[in-house]
């Protein structure tokens, strides 16, 4: 791109669509902050419905990427038609959902746009010079880092739940259909098993309590399930009952799942800095472990030096007796 | 399989890092450094595959401002073949997108390959995007998040992670791989293999070597800051002669915080 090319506009993608209402807040923010406008890609099949739906969410601009074939995410046709807009528009900022579809994406995007690209953002400004600048986590959870560009178009991807959904509401804005080339796909996706999750995915939990080393047998996550069910919570666990014990699939913590619930319950974790980089936007933070020097205790609210397999059945009865 | 080319980063040991009290500015300088945790990871998968084949060239590469050999030199004890390691002083100060050009340009030199394995992310700048890049700039078949990998022939099967699904995928060698730290444990090597690396060569470039012209490697972000983050925490411990009357005491603090109930 030559240099008189002027980048103008703050668009936002993400393949998953809460995720993109999400962005969409912070979108909105960015463009007004830079007296511009605020356009979503949308890329999927049958999505026109949506298209108008995220102009009341605070698009000014849809480009509908409609198609059959493009029903579920395939990684190199979304990433020929999202390219070809950029080149055809140059946007001055692209948000793109950090989810484990779209980071790659980001960064291919990035590769073929010659430009840079900050991953997991849960805070963006604009600095006095009109630049993009990002805030992430950073050394295992030891740092935040602020990251600003030195190119454009500037390209960060957005965790989800790092901002809210916009309430909806009657606005004008424009959808413009794209035509759709499909670029042959690299890589053939021959299974797609959905995870067995019961419930409410992690990220979205109110109450969490969770367990780490501390808890002996797999079987013992039955008191924190009864516990959960009192408040109407998740259970959890720290990544050593993954990595280590194989009991879960999935964990708290940097490199897992990051949470943001009113009230976070750690039994039986020490507290590495990893999984407290995971937890750290809790409102309130509960620790439960045997141990008095448990680093757990340094980033928790309320400690409890004890068994967890005695406070936590305590805690879950006190609890339902006084909201009764 | 033939040839399986390992990228590993030399990273800053985060466990062993230190907060300057003062200004809560993270001091780097002085940490212990080692082998990525994701790319360890990502060497023991190749290791593992050039077992099950029975044969397979494996060679890890690494991209550094200092020097990497005494951490080069475990990778090659665990089990790699031979090592390339780009070291230059250019390079101090790039970003993901140099990382990649100089990559994609040491394995041009290198020349043949059959699969490129990565970590999914480092494990201190935690960005995940170096192996994305580095894909398509040699325009590879990329498969990330891979918790569990087969090679057959000219065709690698890869199990993904996603946030909702798994996802099994198909690509065509040469391909490149970015593995999470679910797929292995990571093998300690023996006192007989640290011996033996020792005899292993490590081959050592410049950017000069590889042609790359410093221009092309400028970083396109700019870290302004890295602080640790204010954690401020009420850090009340609750105490009391039962645990009743610490769950109580608990209950009570929790209803009173708005957390729970009404």
């Amino acid at each position: 791109m030559n240099v008189m090319t002027e980048y103008k506009g703050v668009w936002v993608f993400s393949e998953a669509y809460d995720l993109m209402l999400e962005m969409l807040s912070k979108g909105r923010e960015l463009a007004d902050e830079l007296q511009t406008e605020l356009t979503a890609v949308l890329v999927g099949k049958n999505i026109e419905q949506r298209g108008n739906e995220l102009i009341k969410y605070g698009a000014d601009n849809v480009y509908l990427i409609d198609s059959s074939e493009l029903e579920h995410f395939q990684a190199e046709a979304y990433l020929g038609n999202l390219h070809s807009l950029v080149v055809n528009h140059h946007p001055e900022i692209l948000l793109i959902g950090s989810t484990r579809n779209g980071r790659p994406l980001a960064a291919r995007l990035a590769t073929r746009l010659q430009t840079g690209c900050v991953p997991d953002c849960a805070k963006l400004s604009i600095d006095e010079n009109r630049r993009l600048v990002g805030e992430r986590i950073t050394y295992g959870g030891n740092a935040v880092a602020k990251v600003t560009f030195k190119s454009k178009p500037q390209i960060a991807t957005v965790p989800s739940r790092a901002f809210e959904r916009p309430e909806p509401r009657e606005r004008e804005g424009q959808v413009i259909k794209v035509d759709v080339k499909i670029e042959s796909p690299k890589t053939e996706i021959v299974e797609r098993k959905p995870l067995e999750t019961s419930n409410v995915k992690v990220e979205e939990a109110q109450y969490l309590i969770c367990c780490g080393r501390g808890m002996e047998k797999k079987d013992d996550k039955v008191l924190l399930e009864e516990f959960a069910e009192v408040v109407g919570g998740q259970v959890g666990c720290s990544r050593p009952l993954v990595e280590d014990r194989k009991w879960f699939t999935e964990w708290i913590g940097l490199s897992g799942h990051k949470v943001k619930p009113k009230l976070y319950i750690a039994c039986g974790i020490s507290g590495v800095i990893q999984h407290v980089a995971g937890i750290r936007d809790s409102k309130i933070i509960v620790a439960i472990n045997k141990d008095p020097e448990a680093p757990i205790f340094e980033i928790a609210d309320y400690g409890v030096v004890g068994n967890l397999y005695e406070v936590v059945p305590a805690l879950k009865d006190a609890l339902k007796k006084m909201l009764q | 399989m033939k040839r399986i080319i390992v990228c590993l980063k030399q990273a800053v040991d985060v466990s062993q890092l230190k907060v300057d009290p003062a200004t809560r500015q993270l001091v780097t300088a002085g940490a212990p450094r080692k082998i990525s945790d994701f790319d360890k990871n990502a060497l023991e998968e190749a290791i593992r595959i050039k077992e099950r084949l029975g044969a397979a060239e494996i060679f890890t590469l690494t991209v550094s401002s200092e020097d990497a050999k005494p951490v080069l030199r475990e990778a090659l004890a665990m089990g790699a073949d031979k090592a390339y390691f780009v070291n230059d002083p250019a390079v101090q100060g790039i970003d993901t997108s140099g990382t990649a050009h100089i990559l994609a340009g040491a394995i041009k030199m290198i020349g043949q390959f059959d699969l490129i394995l990565c970590g999914e992310t480092s494990l201190d700048s935690f960005s995940g995007l170096v192996g994305s890049r580095l894909a398509e700039l040699l325009n590879l078949p990329l498969v990330t998040f891979v918790r569990k990998l087969s090679v057959e022939g000219d065709t690698a099967l890869a199990e993904r992670a996603l946030e909702d699904a798994s996802e099994t995928v198909k690509a065509k060698t040469p391909a490149l791989v970015a593995v999470t730290r679910e797929i292995n444990q990571p093998r300690i090597p023996s006192l007989m293999m640290i011996m033996k690396a020792s005899k292993k060569e490590i081959v050592t470039w410049t950017l000069s070597d590889l042609n790359i012209q410093e221009e092309k490697i400028d970083a396109k972000i700019e870290v302004t800051s890295v602080v640790a983050p204010k954690m401020e925490r009420k850090r009340i411990m609750i105490t009391g002669e039962t645990v009743l009357e610490i769950a109580e005491k608990l209950a009570k603090a929790l209803i009173q915080e708005g957390v729970v109930g009404r």
